[in-house]
């Protein structure tokens, strides 16, 4: 599965933030377009932390999924069932949707992407067998599970959603359980097809996860994404869109809730090299925390639009929400242009904090204070969830956070 | 009928050079139907005996009561006080991101009336008193005060009171920072809500000017943490002749007072 490796070895991003390799003998790439990519865990060195691309991340907490160290002893285990029915077994997959596991040389494996850091070329590296699931036609919601190899393990896990031509389908991924994961997943739409993709991190306190997302749209494809991520200990995703014809549509929505200690970062690269396409990316985090422990979220959001993509169309947003004190947020936007006949470009970032005046502000109208931070954790996040159409995940998500709310007793 | 009582209310504040007595004494009785209002030049501790009413946790009451219908207000939470039918309209009302104004309007209407507001009719209500205020409907779906000029924001505080119809508002200089068209449609929305003469005004401002809108049946001066004199509308009449001079030795007042004329 090892390709040539051609590209500079580096793999970086932001070339503003270029003197955070300073002092490692190596010069920064220029550009998002030069990103090195590799199947080859070998191809990539073993990152220390100064990178550009790993620069936010806390690599003694990764459990050796970035330097080798780590075994791969455990295994994610992947079940694929009905949405909305918990207790649907192996044969209540619906109709309209096939669930394969395929060995790593099957053809379609790799449609989606290649892995850009070396995690992520890690777990590709070291998966014996992938879940390949397919939608056909306009199939009802299923839920995919993957569920961590427990504590004090580690695991890599593979996975593939793809669409036939013109379906319409909606999957819930949901993460769930202990230990440590490293894995690729590939979403490859088919021409004309359209995925509804919700994504949810509800790890336990412990977990480690790094994913790789690489999304694969075809002609006039369109891809609604939600990713949710609340649990874990460190959770890294990095999806990366590209589009393989004109009149793709990729919307990436996506919220954040880091407690004391947890550390929740998102690197987001859209790859526009083909013309008429639409992109919008759009993510919000809350953070809190609690003394001598800190929450910590990263957003990263690169657009590329290459000579070729003209006629694109794209946004990405970030909002950051800092609760308490002993919390940081990190947020680099990235948009790189290098056609003039785009139909609309921009990006907006921004960190607000709720202070001891938005509470006073509010309890003096009556509000009790629990109420106002529901209020505000609510209102910041509703623009998010309310992309989440499957009402019991919704209702599930919303608890999920209140409860998160509740954990710091703020 | 209800009654704020305060009486020999001591408040301080912390600084770096330890605890700094603003409140000395001040001495109050307002009735539901009273308009009061209180005067008295920058820094003489008017904002303080307006937040300390509230509950600002910046402020330390030191010594003191505030009553209201005989309940002991200091021993209240900021909350249980806004429930209790207390009022500030802040003079700087603070920018509350990712919560949009309707969600806020109707959070605070349910938690001060005790049950949410039934929704159409609600809605109804929010409407009609957003044009008594020449509110334009979008600012519903913005953020609370953010990005709010100045008079947005005191129209917004004015709007709160109309919608959560508190028995003793307090309104700290919500004449400032307001040109003439904005300075009558405010003083229009308290005058609406005094109307009923079932609540008390104590309006704090620098200036006479909102008093030629909203007429004081009691005016006070305050220097130096306590009201120093009390009399009718005649004695900002004074003020705004000869400025707080008489009441702090100084003639810087005076003048800002005759400038803002």
């Amino acid at each position: 599965m090892t390709v040539p490796n051609t590209a500079p070895e580096v793999a970086g991003l932001a070339p503003e933030l270029a003197g955070a390799k300073k002092g490692q003998g190596e010069t920064p790439i220029a550009s998002a377009s030069e990103r090195f990519t590799s199947y080859d865990v070998e191809a990539f060195e073993v990152p220390g932390g100064r990178e550009e691309n790993w620069r936010f991340t806390p690599m003694r907490r990764l459990r050796g999924l970035h330097d080798g160290t780590a075994r791969f002893d455990g295994t994610a285990a992947i079940e694929v069932s009905a949405a909305g029915s918990a207790d649907a077994g192996a044969t209540g997959v619906p109709r309209g949707v096939s669930v394969e596991t395929v060995a790593r040389d099957d053809a379609r494996i790799g449609a989606g992407g290649v892995p850009a850091d070396r995690v992520a070329a890690a777990a590709w590296s070291a998966f014996r067998e992938a879940t390949l699931v397919t939608f056909d036609g306009t199939p009802e919601p299923v839920t995919i599970t993957v569920t961590g190899p427990g504590e004090g393990t580690t695991a890599v896990g593979h996975l593939q959603l793809r669409t036939t031509p013109n379906t319409s389908a909606t999957v819930v991924v949901e993460y769930r359980g202990s230990g440590a994961l490293a894995d690729n997943v590939e979403v490859v739409l088919a021409d004309g097809s359209r995925l509804t993709l919700v994504v949810t991190g509800e790890w336990a306190d412990d977990a480690v996860h790094v994913g790789a997302q690489h999304m694969s749209i075809g002609r006039d494809a369109v891809l609604r994404g939600t990713s949710v991520s609340l649990g874990g200990d460190v959770v890294r995703i990095s999806p990366t869109v590209k589009y393989r014809g004109p009149g793709g549509d990729a919307e990436l929505a996506g919220l954040g809730f880091a407690d004391a200690g947890q550390h929740l970062e998102q690197r987001l690269l859209v790859d526009h090299a083909v013309p008429n396409c639409t992109s919008n990316v759009i993510y919000k985090n809350a953070l809190q925390s609690v003394k001598g422990l800190t929450a910590h979220t990263v957003w990263i959001g690169d657009v590329l639009i290459r000579a070729a993509a003209e006629n694109t169309r794209t946004f990405e947003y970030n909002r950051n929400l800092v609760l308490t004190e002993h919390a940081r947020a990190d947020s680099v936007p990235n948009l790189e242009i290098e056609t003039g006949e785009i139909a609309g470009a921009g990006h907006a970032s921004a960190t607000g904090r709720f202070d001891d005046e938005q509470l006073f502000y509010l309890q003096s109208r009556g509000i009790p204070e629990d109420v106002a931070r529901r209020l505000v954790v609510r209102g910041f996040f509703g623009e998010i969830l309310n992309r989440v159409t499957l009402p019991e995940l919704r209702e599930r998500l919303e608890s999920a956070i209140e409860a998160e709310l509740a954990v710091t007793g703020a | 009928m209800s009654t704020l009582e305060i009486k020999d209310l001591h408040v301080s504040v912390a600084t770096e050079d330890g605890a700094k007595e603003i409140l000395n004494g001040v001495d109050h009785t307002i009735r539901a139907g009273e308009t009061h209002a209180i005067m008295g030049p920058n820094g003489s501790g008017k904002s303080t005996l307006a937040y300390a009413i509230a509950g600002h946790p910046k402020y330390e009451i030191t010594s003191g009561e505030v009553n209201l219908d005989g309940e002991d207000v200091l021993a209240m939470t900021v909350d249980e006080r806004a429930r209790a039918g207390l009022f500030l309209a802040m003079q700087y009302p603070v920018e509350v991101p990712g919560v949009s104004t309707s969600n806020f309007l109707r959070a605070a209407a349910t938690a001060v009336r005790g049950e949410a507001p039934k929704l159409r009719t609600w809605v109804k209500e929010v409407k009609s008193a957003m044009s008594d205020l020449d509110i334009d409907p979008d600012f519903a779906e913005r953020n609370v005060n953010e990005g709010f000029s100045g008079g947005e924001k005191k129209r917004h505080e004015v709007l709160q009171l109309a919608l959560l119809k508190p028995k003793i508002a307090v309104l700290d200089e919500t004449d400032s920072g307001l040109d003439v068209d904005a300075l009558r449609v405010v003083s229009e929305g308290v005058n609406r809500y005094r109307e009923g003469g079932e609540t008390g005004v104590l309006l704090i401002t620098h200036y006479t000017r909102i008093l030629q809108h909203i007429t004081p049946d009691v005016v006070h001066v305050f220097a130096g943490g306590r009201i120093v004199e009390s009399g009718g509308p005649e004695l900002a009449d004074e003020l705004e002749k000869s400025g707080y001079v008489r009441f702090t030795g100084s003639a810087v007042d005076a003048a800002v007072a005759g400038a803002a004329v």
